[in-house]
């Protein structure tokens, strides 16, 4: 036998012993190896250091070669001793200590660096990365001393450090820069889930944070956010990603791109130095999982003991969080498309949100959370492109399998607590409706409504209350079908409006996963309706999604045929001023508007405005006082008067006066479709308020309020709620309806839709007769304007939404075209 | 060889967004969707020229603010029972920073 031949493995980490391990298995004779690794320790596993902090394992059980292991397999460890240097040309390596040793064949795998922010401050005392044993050491100490540590990244390393920082005992706040966690592994629903398990063990989620600065004279203070925030914290943890150690490997020159560039047979560009693990980079891909890079130690061993193979061929990757108590899967490839099948699974009560996506009968990716055993057989579905068509409609359910249930449409109402309320207007949980149907026998909706009056008012929760009957009775109850909202889901407008309240959900991603949507993200139907529902029922906590809104919401102003845009400022009850029409002139002298067009809501309309203008246009009209009209909205429009006693000889009351005072009271708010409202000053109804959502006319004895007309695709009169006698009566009485409409509404339902089917008595009922309810409305609707009326083009003319103006990029003519 | 022109970063584009960028080819739409992936179609709905980039985006898909035709991002096909399409362009993404095919948008304009 000839002599043996050098191998060096540069890296002391999993990728260099698990290659070391994989060699002697196949030829453990041909070479003497010696190994360099620069932490003064044995091989560990890395992958277990989360454990390690949670205080689950300690050090010693991850250990995976304990010196016993180097000795009796002949190998030198040089644990502690750098290589700073490698020389292709005399194949040696240099280390720190300045030894120089040759070899024949060189190995290098030195992973990964922690990637630090470049934001000031990342240098100070008390900013460590989570990366190696002696990290986990530090963080264990700083736990002790107590506080709060900040943890900058949110994905997989930075979570499990926040969860294994909060078990030692620590106040934890994870600042993540976009708006889902893990995204590069979960989507927003899963996130979402995953947000709000790491919130209930008492962690604070920060996403679309941004980190501006580090504070701290020499010891971190805090951490600065782009936004202002300030977090105090006496530990930062940097989880912001890992970048593949290439510098040795640069530095001798072999080829690099992201990696060190390897082939299938983890050859780099120099033949006699190979490299593995997350160092590397193999057909374009980097990675940080463990699994691949058992492959390429695998394809390195074969490659050294020259076993033919066929090298290695790329991974598939999947992640598992490593939190315990929290199950998180993903595997493969999950953003949508219109070639891919998405199967969604949802159990809203167990906190289950499956996903399957498909392409070509195969499955191609996955995301579980909750319930993850799975994930594995999913795992192997999408590595061995096994044809699903055949097993497909009961793939989601899992291996276990047996046949028969499909997707219950009663399961959100099912899952809500007896406590929850069903009946808004009654004020009836499902308790006591449950409890109805079994010790009274009942049998139909018709015997709930006479015996626990659920659903006797406004019946926007009847389907609810149909589906306890069903629930409660099974087969022998056949609810009356209900028009879904749109093809997301299998509820309508009504059951998903009270669920919202009676779970308290308060995000359209809460509420897609509660309600188990059956699509990822919604479509154009369902999201602008979901944004209205929780804008109205939460109005100080919920954040309104702009990408949710149709584009006129979202600008602030009317979109035209041609791509331009119309905007009408508000003309407070139809009255105008000579500084008012002067600004209005220059405006569209100085951005050269084409058209300008009374409108029948008694104001201008200036058309064809090129979007990129609107801010400046806003900016000067803003200087003549004006404020949005919201002629785009679903929400108040405009209030018509006609001049009233100011100057009409018939007129019985200040009807402009009041007009004025109701627009000033009700601008800024969002309704399911538009009002328009009207205040004539006598019965001969200049400002035909006999048409509109609401009008006002006003008589010698008082104010009649009417409501529910229409003047569009159909034409109505309207129906008279009722006489009261002062202008305060007046708007107390508007705004309660106007309340109870957005409360009870479905989206883009006007008015006299909802009056009808509500029916006008129980609207009377409430409105006119119970003055408690309506005192309750009146103050519901004070409180939702605290956080509404904000001028949308003031704050637009200020810098918001600065994007939406402003083309991303003007590229011009390629020279060579010229 | 391709030629790429940098057109600016992922977060410059809301979530379930899009911008616009003028080029000799006309205007393009540039949307993100919500698993942060980036598509480029020319910024006209091919039933009344409605500009799709004003459009709610869900899932890879864009609905015209016009008339509510939708268009899918990926093919540039409309999808349900319209019928057209319009030009899709090449994007590469390195990291956060966003570049599309100069050649790409030359060409159209030469059409």
């Amino acid at each position: 036998m000839s002599e043996r031949k050098k191998l060096v493995v540069i890296g002391n980490g999993m990728a260099g012993c698990r290659a070391v391990e994989e060699l002697l298995a196949r030829a453990p004779d041909i070479y003497d190896i010696t190994i360099f690794g620069a932490e003064p320790e044995v091989n560990y596993n890395r992958i277990m250091l989360s454990p390690v902090l949670a205080g689950e394992t300690t050090f010693d059980e991850i250990i995976i070669n304990g010196r016993d292991w180097y000795d009796e397999n002949g190998i030198a460890l040089r644990a502690g001793e750098e290589v700073i240097a490698i020389d292709p040309a005399g194949r040696q390596v240099l280390t720190d200590k300045g030894e120089r040793t040759g070899y024949d064949r060189l190995l290098i795998a030195t992973g990964s660096m922690p990637f630090i922010i470049p934001v000031p401050g990342a240098a100070l005392d008390g900013v460590i990365a989570f990366r190696d044993i002696a990290d986990v050491r530090r963080m264990t100490a700083a736990a002790g001393k107590g506080g709060r540590a900040v943890v900058i990244g949110g994905g997989l390393l930075g979570l499990e450090a926040a969860n294994g920082l909060r078990t030692n005992g620590m106040d934890v706040t994870v600042i993540h820069l976009t708006d889902t966690l893990m995204e590069r592994q979960l989507d927003e629903a899963a996130g979402f889930l995953l947000r709000r398990e790491l919130e209930s063990r008492g962690i604070e989620v920060l996403t679309g944070a941004s980190t501006e600065e580090i504070l701290g004279e020499n010891v971190v203070e805090g951490v600065k956010l782009k936004d202002g925030r300030v977090v105090p914290a006496g530990l930062v943890v940097m989880a912001a990603g890992i970048r593949p150690n290439i510098s040795l490997a640069q530095k001798a020159g072999l080829e690099c791109n992201r990696g060190i560039l390897v082939d299938d047979f983890m050859q780099t560009s120099d033949p006699c130095i190979m490299a593995v693990g997350e160092c590397v980079e193999h057909r374009g891909q980097v990675y940080g999982l463990v699994a691949p890079i058992w492959d390429m130690c695998r394809a390195a061993a074969d490659t050294l003991a020259a076993v033919d193979s066929d090298g290695y061929g790329g991974s598939v990757t999947s992640t598992k969080l490593k939190v315990t108590g929290v199950d998180v899967f993903s595997a493969g490839d999950f953003a949508p498309g219109d070639d891919r099948d998405d199967i969604v699974y949802r159990d809203a009560a167990r906190g289950i949100y499956k996903r399957i996506v498909i392409f070509d009968d195969r499955i191609i990716g996955a995301v579980l959370y909750g319930d993850t055993q799975d994930g594995n057989w999913y795992f192997q579905l999408l590595k061995d492109a096994e044809d699903i068509s055949e097993s497909r409609e009961t793939l989601i359910f899992g291996p276990a399998f047996a046949g028969g249930a499909t997707a219950d449409p009663n399961a959100a109402v099912a899952a809500l607590a007896d406590t929850g309320e069903i009946c808004g207007c009654n004020g009836i949980c499902k308790g006591e409706i449950v409890g109805a149907i079994h010790e009274k026998g009942l049998t139909s909706l018709a015997e709930v409504r006479a015996h626990t009056k659920a659903s006797a008012s406004c019946g926007s929760c009847t389907g609810l209350v149909e589906q306890l009957l069903s629930l409660t009775l099974g087969d022998t109850y056949n609810p009356a079908a209900v028009e879904q909202v749109c093809g997301c889901t299998e509820l309508g407008h009504d059951d998903v409006r009270r669920l919202i309240k009676a779970k308290e959900l308060k995000t359209i991603p809460e509420v897609m996963q509660e309600l188990e949507w059956k699509t990822p993200d919604g479509c154009a139907k369902c999201r602008p309706a979901l944004n209205y529902y929780l804008v109205c029922d939460w109005p100080e906590e919920y954040a309104d999604d702009y990408q949710s809104r149709f584009i006129n919401e979202r600008v602030h102003a009317n979109i035209q045929k041609d791509g331009t845009y119309s905007i009408v400022p508000r003309m407070w009850g139809g009255m105008t001023s000579s500084t008012e029409l002067r600004a209005i002139a220059d405006v569209v002298d100085k951005f050269d508007i084409p058209a300008v067009k009374v409108t029948g809501g008694q104001r201008i309309d200036m058309l064809g405005i090129r979007k990129e203008d609107l801010p400046a246009v806003w900016a000067d009209l803003g200087k003549a006082g004006f404020v949005s009209g919201h002629a785009y909205a679903k929400g108040l429009r405009t209030v018509k008067t006609c001049v009233g006693t100011d100057w009409c000889r018939f007129g019985t009351q200040d009807s402009t006066g009041l007009g004025v005072r109701i627009e000033k009271f009700m601008w800024g708010s969002w309704t399911p479709a538009k009002v328009k409202m009207a205040v004539s000053g006598c019965p001969r109804n200049c400002a035909e308020a006999t048409c509109k959502d609401v009008g006002i006319i006003c008589v010698d004895s008082g104010f009649e309020i009417h409501f529910a007309g229409a003047a569009g695709l159909e034409i109505q009169g309207t129906e008279k709620l009722g006489l009261v006698a002062t202008e305060e009566d007046a708007l107390e009485h508007v705004v309660a309806l106007v309340q109870m409409y957005r409360e009870q509404a479905r989206y883009l339902e006007r008015i006299y839709k909802w009056a009808k089917r509500v029916g006008y008595n129980e609207i009377r009922r409430q409105i006119m007769e119970d003055g408690e309810r309506r005192r309750a409305y009146f103050d519901r609707f004070v409180f939702s304007q605290k956080f509404a009326q904000v001028d949308p083009w003031s704050e637009r003319v200020s810098g918001k939404d600065k994007h939406e103006f402003r083309p991303m990029a003007d590229i011009g003519f390629p020279r060579a075209a010229e | 060889m391709r030629n790429w022109i940098e057109i600016g970063n992922l977060s410059d584009i809301p979530l379930r967004g899009a911008r616009c960028l003028e080029t000799p080819a006309g205007r393009i739409a540039v949307f993100r969707t919500a698993a942060d992936e980036v598509y480029a179609i020319e910024d006209r709905c091919p039933h009344k020229g409605g500009p799709l980039s004003q459009g709610i985006v869900h899932g890879t898909g864009v609905t015209c603010p016009l008339h509510n035709w939708v268009m899918s991002l990926e093919t540039g096909e409309a999808l349900g029972a319209d019928e057209g399409a319009v030009r899709t362009f090449d994007l590469k993404r390195d990291g956060d920073r966003i570049f599309i095919d100069a050649a790409a948008t030359a060409v159209a304009a030469a059409e």
